[in-house]
């Protein structure tokens, strides 16, 4: 009796946290739609008021993410119905379980870079993403990973991803919450400080993946001069040349947003995965045909593209 | 709940942020700058955090005797001597707080700027290499478009510059807008991802 009690106020607690839940999400919609109604409903001449509830400007950009998304869930059925997709070897991110072994025998830590964007960049979020399976993987080895961060908004996001990455891998006991270092929002600054991690602390791999700018070079030739193994990718095209040069490693624009997919070889990922690379497959297509077209100075196909 | 909720939230801000590129109404707009002014808030509430975080790591190194404790007290002491001087005389030019940022932080941002210089000598020394077929060509178009950007270039072939250029905006161009075609849909394809839960890795595992 006493557990069936316990379960029923259990039951009672999640249905009033959801109606809570439901409650807050009823009350900003009718707030959102009491900012609609007080617009006035007929434009005044001169005014800058829209009223259009969708931008036919932009209809391409609709169509082309509508068909991206489609692909994406096509692909990831498949991938659920057990059909074999092939993703290319990338040796960049087979590199990442190397670097990592390599600083377990070594006994020394890992430094893990996000790059020096904040949170509303994509290449952050894939980098956080990266950082979830690295965590897993240096938890299994019991290697000190390094997390030093220039934006005080990815603190908490890299403090939750190292430690579900170490609860995933079943050690919560070896997750050091010190390692994930705030070290400044100024740019030279936080790559002094990372400087300042690779000369005194001596990592063994330098992983620095997200999206870089002017200190690219300043990060990864440090790294390259105490010796470490250097795995670093940015979809920012001007930095990659820096990484090329002074890495071991390099992932290449797309290959950051792969690597979440190669690295945990999730069905549903792996499906996402080939279904971006076919939207890429009908870009190469559309760019083809539009070569050709253009060369008979036929234009319609290519404004079909032009975005407002 | 621990992940449901995350990913509603994330789900709702994402469909609306995507809603807003192709809702040109103003009242729409009107909200997601509304929407936009929370991020800033929060954002802004984030450096409580990094500030929390600096100090503690700082502090606990201090007390633990590391070798490095000097440095670390110089740290703290530097970033609280900045923060009141900030919120007690303010930041205006003139204030103490401009004088330290124009005197102190100024020439010390410059110097590791210019350490790039040095930098981008010894891995352009390194890239330079002759080593493969691909590093060979890598040298060759490199000097070709170094001599076309100087005067010397103009004194050995009048059309080097154009030649220089042509490298710079046909084939160059061509490999970088390939990379970032492809990053772009890596990022959409992300972007959908966490968007409809089905990137979860920073959530833990099921």
């Amino acid at each position: 009796m006493k557990v069936d009690d316990y379960l029923v106020r259990r039951g009672l607690r999640k249905f009033k946290r959801i109606r809570a839940w439901a409650f807050a999400a009823v009350i900003w919609l009718w707030q959102s739609l009491s900012v609609l109604a007080q617009e006035s409903p007929l434009p005044q001449s001169g005014s800058t008021s829209d009223f259009r509830w969708f931008d036919t400007h932009r209809w391409n950009v609709f169509l082309a993410l509508v068909i991206i998304f489609f692909l994406i869930i096509y692909f990831i059925e498949k991938a659920k119905q057990g059909k074999n997709l092939f993703v290319r070897r990338i040796a960049g991110l087979d590199a990442i379980e190397e670097a990592v072994g390599r600083a377990t025998e070594m006994g020394k830590p890992i430094l893990y870079v996000p790059g020096i964007d904040d949170m509303n960049n994509i290449q952050t979020v894939a980098s956080m993403i990266i950082l979830g399976n690295v965590a897993r993987m240096v938890a299994q080895y019991d290697t000190p990973l390094i997390v030093p961060l220039r934006m005080p908004f990815v603190l908490p996001v890299a403090e939750e991803a190292v430690k579900q990455g170490y609860m995933a891998a079943g050690r919560p006991d070896a997750f050091q919450k010190d390692n994930i270092r705030f070290i400044s929002d100024e740019q030279f600054a936080y790559a002094a400080g990372v400087n300042g991690i690779m000369l005194r602390e001596r990592p063994a791999a330098n992983l620095l993946l997200g999206s870089f700018f002017a200190e690219s070079l300043v990060l990864a030739e440090t790294g390259f001069s105490t010796g470490a193994i250097q795995v670093a990718g940015t979809a920012n095209i001007h930095q990659l040349p820096f990484f090329v040069v002074a890495c071991d490693y390099t992932l290449i624009g797309e290959e950051l947003f792969a690597a979440s997919a190669y690295l945990s070889k999730e069905p549903k990922l792996l499906g996402a995965l080939k279904g971006s690379d076919y939207a890429k497959a009908i870009i190469l297509l559309a760019l083809i045909i539009g070569a050709i077209l253009m060369s008979f100075n036929i234009d319609w196909f290519k404004n079909w593209f032009f975005v407002e | 709940m621990r992940k449901e909720v995350p990913l509603i939230i994330t789900f709702l801000a994402g469909t609306f942020f995507i809603a807003d590129y192709f809702i040109p109404h103003s009242g729409f707009s009107k909200m997601a700058e509304s929407v936009n002014g929370w991020t800033i808030i929060v954002i802004a509430f984030s450096y409580i955090l990094g500030v929390a975080n600096v100090a503690r790591v700082n502090l606990d190194q201090i007390q633990k005797g590391s070798k490095d404790k000097f440095y670390k007290i110089i740290l703290l002491v530097c970033l609280f001597f900045m923060s009141i001087a900030g919120i007690v005389w303010g930041i205006q030019g003139g204030s103490v707080f401009d004088w330290f940022f124009l005197n102190v932080y100024y020439p010390m941002q410059s110097t590791m700027f210019a350490l790039l210089a040095f930098y981008i000598a010894s891995a352009a020394f390194r890239a330079f290499r002759i080593r493969s077929i691909q590093a060979a060509l890598l040298a060759i178009t490199a000097v070709l478009v170094m001599i076309g950007r100087v005067p010397v270039g103009e004194a050995i072939w009048k059309d080097f510059s154009i030649f220089s250029e042509w490298i710079m905006n046909v084939p160059q161009l061509a490999g970088k807008r390939a990379i970032l075609i492809g990053a772009a849909l890596g990022a959409i394809s992300t972007g959908l991802k966490v968007i409809a839960g089905l990137e979860r890795t920073h959530l833990g595992q099921d």
